[in-house]
């Protein structure tokens, strides 16, 4: 078990297994969507306050989902790397970053875009609004102090730091429509009662919000395939594989 | 190493400060009971939040300005407001105005947002809802979720 465990984090390993991984995530990712969009913006009847405009629902739901999951993943890829001081865990964490920021970004965007035709308003400073803005600057955070070094240990620790100091937001953002009085309206999925939306309009979010998880985990391979290439560069199997040599997709 | 720790220190600085923030406004809105009581801060802008009452939105003849009830379930509170309002503003919905109180104790507000509940049905399934009494209840919807 542990000779799998450390082949996984051997970079030319990892390389040679996330390209065959990344069709198999990423189509899937594409035939859910597909399924999803055709369930959420055809399928699915209108809703009985919001009419149509509720359909943003089918973005802006796993966007958010995923803008809060990549996080999670970030802080324990960052917390792996840090305690066992795997270099593979701290490129995982470093490619999670833009693609989170970018998850977050849509929902905030998304979110905008929906709250003025029924609310009124683009932007309220309320709990879950403020506290999903300030998971977008963490992201940013953590992408600029891992700029800030030349070193590649120490951005990675001190990243990994802020990574984990930041995890506290997750459950904020989560639980801020139920501890405070806000704008944004509590939970229809993930609470204990049955769901409070309709079937007819709930599958095709759930199948939306499996195939942005694909999606992420997809680009996530690639991402991370990458970043072992441009840290392992002046290794003997980053020079094959930038050589065209395929010593490492025959070992 | 001391340019992370400097910087650990920094996040914890702002961490600290942002929560200590937070709590000092940790209240989006005040209830009408809570404003009738006088907790909101005097002559400062506030929000109020709660249900529109049934049947209270009236707007005088000949006059841009509308006038609504505004109620947490214990005390109701009358806003005054002329403007545009959110397609999702009617009476049994929650509201959300902002504005001052007035010296009569009439909320003058300056913007009225509409707080929409957690529920998500075709209309048809909302009208049986509504005849049945069965279930969520689709219009007005339940309290405690407008109000959270």
């Amino acid at each position: 078990m542990w000779t799998w465990f450390f082949q996984l984090a051997s970079p030319p390993h990892f390389y040679r297994m996330a390209a065959s991984l990344v069709p198999w995530l990423l189509w899937p990712a594409l035939l859910l969507i597909l399924v999803g969009a055709w369930g959420g913006l055809v399928l699915a009847p209108a809703d009985y306050q919001q009419g149509e405009g509720y359909r943003i629902i089918y973005v802006h739901v796993p966007s958010s989902y995923l803008s809060m999951m990549v996080y999670v993943t970030m802080a324990v890829a960052a917390g792996i790397g840090l305690i066992w001081r795997i270099k593979l865990a701290h490129a995982v964490a470093a490619s999670c970053a833009p693609v989170g920021a970018t998850f977050t970004a849509a929902a905030l965007i998304t979110g905008m875009l929906w709250g003025k035709p029924m609310w009124g308003t683009y932007w309220q400073w309320e709990p879950r609004l403020t506290s999903e803005l300030i998971l977008l600057f963490l992201y940013f955070g953590y992408m600029s102090l891992r700029s800030a070094f030349n070193d590649l240990n120490q951005s990675d620790r001190a990243s990994a730091v802020l990574a984990l100091a930041g995890v506290v937001n997750v459950p904020i953002i989560h639980f801020s429509v139920l501890w405070w009085a806000g704008l944004h309206q509590g939970p229809s999925i993930s609470k204990i009662d049955a769901p409070s939306i309709a079937f007819a309009m709930l599958w095709p979010l759930l199948v939306m919000i499996l195939g942005f998880t694909l999606f992420f985990l997809g680009i996530l391979a690639m991402r991370v395939r990458g970043e072992v290439l441009e840290r392992e560069f002046h290794s003997r199997w980053a020079q094959d594989v930038l050589r065209g040599v395929s010593r490492v997709e025959a070992a | 190493m001391v340019l992370v720790g400097l910087f650990v220190a920094g996040v914890a600085a702002a961490v600290g400060l942002a929560l200590r923030a937070f709590q000092e406004n940790l209240l989006y809105f005040y209830t009408p009971t809570q404003a009738i009581a006088g907790e909101a801060p005097d002559g400062k802008k506030i929000r109020l939040g709660g249900m529109v009452q049934e049947g209270s939105v009236r707007r005088e003849p000949g006059d841009l300005e509308l006038r609504f009830d505004v109620s947490d379930n214990e005390k109701t509170m009358t806003v005054a407001y002329s403007g545009v309002l959110p397609d999702l503003f009617k009476e049994g919905q929650g509201v959300i105005a902002m504005g001052h109180l007035g010296a009569d104790g009439v909320f003058q507000a300056e913007e009225v947002l509409a707080k929409h509940d957690e529920n998500y049905m075709p209309p048809e399934v909302a009208a049986t809802m509504a005849t049945d009494g069965q279930g969520t209840p689709a219009a007005p919807p339940r309290s405690d979720a407008a109000l959270n």
